[in-house]
């Protein structure tokens, strides 16, 4: 063992590494805690919320000392017609009491703060350091490269992200599948915060979570909308594969969105601050690697691709937490190195997070309805505008034009093979 | 000011970038490019930093948002090498 050697080098100061580095630290250990931008969460995007439980999980009470937005007390779901918009609101309130469910996040402000309680533990945080390779010694990972530098350690964390570059240098997995990913586009719009309140019909501290379809000229996709103090996070994100064969950018569909009256309404006299993008994991748990650990290194967050996605319930960095809380104990408890790897994969279980993935294993099939992304939505809206209209000519006969605007959309034929298809998936 | 349409390069100036100039972090083979009939760069790059200039496929690297879509969809191997820039260059969130 050399002297300079740490018990973990963490690559990634998101939520993952964070909350491994944090949690070794408390316990302890040498820990360097490596972050390639020039702070912690500067690379990072994300659509913008945290659910509570995986800071309580880390430590009970830690998310009061978080850089939270806004306590999300009212879920939305949109759907977009061409000029109209059927909104389905649920406000419950009992989601911003005691412990509340979730809270809208920003990446630059939440990461950048994690990364400081890291070092408050005592771990080394290290920013604006790539770490470029890995060493390899006996088949045994024991260090990784920062250019000319080699930093040695027990453990190697990669949590570098969707992309994970080291995790396919380690030979654990192959890159990405375009099949496996989603691509998220995202503008930051300021807006003044009583502004965001009226308009949302929050208090000050409550939030609005909103998701859309019907806005991705038919691409599997579909937008968010988040609530931020003195912020709003708007964003869409797109099935790659089929927005290569639209036609049309996805930034451009992504201003329509931005654009539409519905949409405009809401973000109307705020300022547009900044555009990012960014890989989502969408195959959920079917979309894991079979292996995450070799010796001397474990996977974990969106690294390990991470993610749930139930079109209502979008999850990453909640597991991404719970997942570098499981690496940090299959550290702490492992009794040789051999041994981490498979400590952390019970860890994974035990914590819950495996099983959280398999019960919706099957939904991100769902998305392979593409009727969802356009078909459906403009019949809710058409059949709202039919049965809202009053232009004193004489009405159709309502169960008539109700069957003609069904079938101007889809086939009974359709409609039944998709509710089959939805009905397997969940 | 007010919400209007962005191109994507008023959108791309709305960011921090420290650009490593000579030094792209990603490499396109445009000969390849030149083949590929699919180029779904064209399309899905969030910066749009992939485009057709007289049949010729350009890429600028200066406006990355270092996701990694173009790697993941490129069907025929027109990106030759991606990484992340190197360490204190590329894009800076600050409100993401």
């Amino acid at each position: 063992m050399v002297d300079d050697s740490f018990d973990a080098i963490v690559v990634g100061a998101g939520p993952a590494g964070c909350a491994c580095a944090y949690t070794l630290a408390k316990e302890g250990k040498s820990v360097l805690l490596l972050e390639r931008g020039n702070s912690a969460g500067a690379k990072n995007v994300s659509g913008g919320r945290l659910y509570t439980y995986a800071l309580e999980m880390l430590e009970p009470g830690m998310y009061k000392r978080a850089p939270l937005q806004r306590k999300i007390v009212r879920e939305q779901i949109m759907m977009l017609g061409e000029k109209s918009a059927t909104t389905i609101d649920y406000c419950d309130f009992g989601l911003g009491e005691e412990v509340p469910q979730s809270y809208s996040v920003v990446r630059a402000s939440l990461d950048e703060w994690f990364a400081s309680e890291c070092e408050a533990q005592g771990a080394m945080v290290a920013t604006a350091q790539l770490v470029d390779d890995l060493v390899v010694e006996d088949g045994k990972i024991v260090g990784i490269k920062c250019g000319e530098d080699e930093m040695r350690a027990n453990v190697v964390v990669a949590a570098d992200g969707v992309n994970s570059l080291l995790g396919q240098k380690a030979g654990l997995f192959p890159d990405a599948k375009v099949k496996a990913v989603g691509v998220g586009v995202k503008e930051t719009i300021e807006l003044p915060d009583d502004v965001i309140s009226q308009r949302f019909a929050v208090k000050e501290d409550e939030g609005t979570a909103r998701v859309a379809i019907g806005c991705t000229e038919g691409i599997s996709g579909g937008a968010f909308l988040y609530t931020n103090k003195g912020s709003i996070s708007l964003g869409i994100v797109f099935n790659p594969e089929q927005a290569a064969k639209n036609g049309r950018h996805i930034q451009e569909i992504f201003q329509d969105f931005k654009t539409h009256p519905a949409i405009l309404a809401l973000i109307d006299g705020g300022t547009s601050v900044e555009f990012g993008g960014h890989l989502v994991p969408e195959m959920g748990y079917h979309g894991v690697p079979k292996k995450l650990y070799r010796e001397g290194m474990l996977v974990v967050g969106d690294a390990a691709q991470f993610g749930i996605n139930t079109g209502l319930i979008i999850r990453g960095m909640d597991l991404a937490i719970v997942s570098g809380l499981a690496a940090a104990k299959a550290i702490l408890n492992a009794k040789t190195g051999a041994e981490v790897g498979p400590v952390y994969m019970q860890q994974l279980e035990q914590l819950g997070l495996l099983n959280n993935m398999k019960a919706y294993s099957e939904f991100h099939n769902i998305f392979e309805i593409t009727r969802i992304f356009k078909e459906y939505p403009a019949l809710a809206n058409q059949m709202l505008h039919f049965m809202f209209t009053v232009d004193g000519k004489v009405p159709p006969p309502m169960l008539k034009e109700i069957i003609r605007i069904v079938r101007s959309n889809v086939t009974l034929g359709q409609m039944a093979s998709d509710g089959w298809k939805a009905y397997r998936s969940i | 000011m007010s919400i209007k349409r962005l191109s994507p390069e008023e959108a791309l100036a709305l960011n921090r970038f420290d650009v490593d100039d000579g030094n792209p972090h990603i490499i396109v083979d445009k000969a390849i490019c030149a083949q590929c009939t699919a180029r779904p760069c064209l399309y899905v790059c969030p910066a749009r930093l992939y485009r057709l200039k007289d049949g010729q496929m350009t890429f600028e690297f200066a406006g990355c948002l270092e996701c990694g879509t173009c790697r993941v969809t490129c069907t025929d191997g027109g990106v030759t090498s991606w990484n992340y820039p190197r360490a204190s260059f590329g894009v800076t969130f600050r409100c993401s």
